[in-house]
């Protein structure tokens, strides 16, 4: 047979029919669902007289627009809670796989409690109306983002309807330099590529320096696929992804397990499989990395400097830069390390999980909050990260550092709760998206790793992570 | 869905390339459970001078005089002219609801983000990508020309312009035949349901596990 690549294995085995066009109907085995993209999806169906078709597909929770403190007062802004409520009320009524409600405590953002549970699994179709759905492809799942059309027909048919992707291989090879982690190596793939680079393509990420990472590491990486462009990103199935899966709450026991094991080791693309583009990076290459700008493509290294729009002879680009730099605040060649920050937000489906708060607390410990800083959010993804991380005494270290330690949620990375930037404020943030008002309207954002994150904390600006004694 | 088939409508030029969908359509109006009445909130932070909240009657609000949609020539524009990469990050159908109910049928462009792009179909708004130097002319044209207008034909696949030029653009065959009838893709998905049943229960064969 011929050499296939992890896409087109994952693809084939999901195709229910196929139309004249290439357009294909997929079946889908994992179907996340949270408050903000669902409750017209559900009204959808009850108003067309549908039933769901296969309740046990679905994995829920409230993350959006829930609160990261004061959880004894309840869901406090009334519109919120109307959808968190809308979502109660609905997963209640149609049942399924498991629901993680407001305050349960296995409660999180939708892309850490699903692996985190077994319920994502390598060979999966994993769809979710949240676009960083891509996040689960790290386990050798076809994970990705729909709009709420689209959860209402699979909520109804099991099923999508797709047009095959083309495939993309970025290829890390190399060992990181210390210091340097999953974050940095997505945001430089984005910095070469673009965020429109990834646009019609299923990018999986392979060569050593991805092998070389944790689970959490190769989430980090997938998750960002969609600011590439790319709805879906992965990477094949390896010692290190099934030791992640053994004994999770969801993950197959007994012979169930060795059968799902020997069919998930076959999930990688064949030596010699061909993609339609492959970028290659050198690991040793990538620095610590730290966007400038609105848009994630918009990254530079933490020694480098702001850059100059004169110096860029496109115009629309042109216009764009310059219209970025002023909506952050900047002025052209700015060293990176002289701009100061407001906030810091550590956080997010991106960088919440146990190893990214290890990496914060490793910075932090035995140093504080700089007196410019108003405000440190470390939000865990999860209440059983949260649960993990006090356990190791990572909270202590935040707290003693005068950071504050909230409950789980999307919190700050979205600004859909009452965690946000005031207008003009800049943030040094760990989550995904550095998008005009995306942390609150008029806030500035500069996405970072988790160690990057807490040493402009503690210095009050931007460091380079590896200085700091 | 509304189905659609040809419209003459007037043009307005958004020269910028990533608009996302942050920018289209503001986190804070996600509250709703709704699909409709996101109009008023399209482009909240570049429209208005104020800061916006849910639910707030958006008729008295201060207008951003510098923002391109706010001028009066561009007023009933049913035809959004962009640059690359529009509709970039989130999967949120907020934004091309945001887009329909401001009155947008058409988005022309010379690419669109992946997600945006499948969205806007789903809710009748039809996304066009045309080459650079097309589009690069559309908007020397429209700028240039006061109720500079376009009539697009998705039927013939065409893009009339005042000075009779027609630009042809692609679109799926597939959802093509569900925009121009304004079919629910569910209900045609559904005429497929033995299918759906059949592999799901070999699927549940071979690999039990993922259906625990």
């Amino acid at each position: 047979m011929e050499a296939q690549t992890l896409y087109e294995k994952l693809w084939s085995s999901h195709v229910v029919r196929e139309e004249a066009d290439g357009t294909a109907l997929i079946y889908i085995d994992r179907h996340l669902v949270h408050e903000v993209t669902s409750p017209q999806a559900f009204e959808g169906l009850k108003l067309a007289g549908r039933k769901p078709w296969r309740t046990s597909s679905i994995v829920a929770t409230a993350d959006h627009n829930t609160p990261t403190d004061h959880w004894e007062l309840g869901i406090q802004d009334p519109v919120s809670r109307q959808q968190v409520e809308t979502l109660d009320a609905n997963i209640r009524a149609s049942g399924s796989l498991a629901y993680f409600p407001f305050m349960d405590e296995r409660q999180g953002i939708v892309h850490v409690i699903g692996p985190e549970n077994g319920a994502t699994l390598p060979g999966m179709t994993v769809v979710c109306g949240d676009s960083h759905t891509s996040t689960h492809g790290a386990f050798g799942c076809l994970a990705h983002g729909i709009g709420t059309s689209e959860v209402e027909h699979v909520l109804a048919t099991q099923c999508l309807l797709q047009k095959k992707s083309k495939t993309m291989l970025v290829k890390v090879e190399g060992r990181l330099g210390l210091g340097v982690t999953a974050k940095d190596i997505v945001l430089a793939i984005i910095g070469r590529i673009g965020t429109a680079g990834g646009t019609g393509y299923a990018i999986e990420f392979g060569g050593s320096a991805i092998r070389a990472l944790s689970m959490e590491g190769r989430m980090t990486i997938c998750n960002m696929a969609i600011e590439a462009g790319a709805r879906a990103g992965m990477v094949g199935v390896d010692e290190t992804t099934i030791a992640y899966l053994k004994d999770r709450p969801f993950s197959p026991e007994d012979e169930a397990w060795d059968r799902a094991v020997a069919y998930w080791r076959t999930l990688r693309s064949d030596d010699g499989a061909q993609f339609d583009k492959v970028v290659e990076l050198s690991a040793e290459e990538i620095q610590p990395q730290v966007t400038w700008g609105t848009s994630p493509e918009m990254v530079t290294t933490v020694d480098g400097r702001v850059p100059d729009p004169a110096a860029v002879t496109d115009p629309v680009r042109r216009e764009g830069m310059a219209r970025a730099l002023k909506y952050m605040g900047l002025e052209p060649n700015t060293p990176i390390t002289e701009i100061a920050v407001d906030q810091v937000f550590i956080g997010s489906c991106t960088n919440s999980r146990i190893e990214d708060l290890r990496e914060a607390a490793a910075v932090t410990k035995g140093r504080t909050k700089a007196a410019n800083v108003r405000r440190v959010l470390v939000v865990p993804g999860s209440g059983l990260v949260k649960r993990q991380a006090e356990r190791e005494g990572l909270h202590e270290i935040f707290l003693a550092a005068g950071f504050e330690w909230r409950e789980p949620g999307c919190s700050m990375c979205l600004a859909m709760n009452a965690d946000r930037l005031e207008p003009g404020e800049r943030c040094a943030s760990t989550s995904n998206r550095n998008f005009e008002g995306r942390q609150g309207a008029g806030g500035r954002t500069h996405l970072v790793s988790p160690a990057m994150a807490a040493a402009a904390a503690v210095t009050g600006h931007f460091v380079d992570v590896r200085t700091l004694d | 869905m509304k189905p659609f088939t040809i419209l003459d409508g007037l043009v307005a030029p958004l020269d910028r390339a990533n608009v996302d969908t942050d920018a289209i359509i503001p986190k804070q109006f996600l509250k709703s459970i709704k699909r409709s009445g996101f109009g008023p909130n399209a482009f909240d932070e570049w429209r208005y001078l104020d800061v916006g909240q849910p639910g707030q009657d958006c008729s008295g609000r201060p207008l951003n005089p510098d923002f391109v949609l706010n001028q009066p020539r561009y007023q009933g524009a049913q035809i959004l002219l962009t640059r690359d990469n529009f509709g970039c990050g989130s999967s949120r159908e907020h934004a091309p609801w945001a887009l329909e109910d401001y009155g947008f049928r058409v988005l022309i462009g010379p690419s669109f983000a992946d997600i945006f792009y499948n969205n806007s179909f789903k809710n009748g708004l039809l996304p066009i990508r045309l080459t650079a130097v097309e589009v690069d002319e559309l908007f020397a044209q429209c700028e240039a020309n006061e109720g500079y207008r376009l009539v697009v034909d998705l039927a013939a696949q065409t893009i009339t312009r005042p000075d009779g030029k027609t630009l042809h653009f692609e679109v799926d065959p597939f959802r093509k035949e569900c925009l121009l009838n304004g079919w629910d893709d569910i209900g045609l998905t559904l005429r497929h349901a033995d299918e759906i049943r059949a592999f799901e229960a070999k699927r549940r064969a071979e690999h039990p596990y993922y259906f625990a």
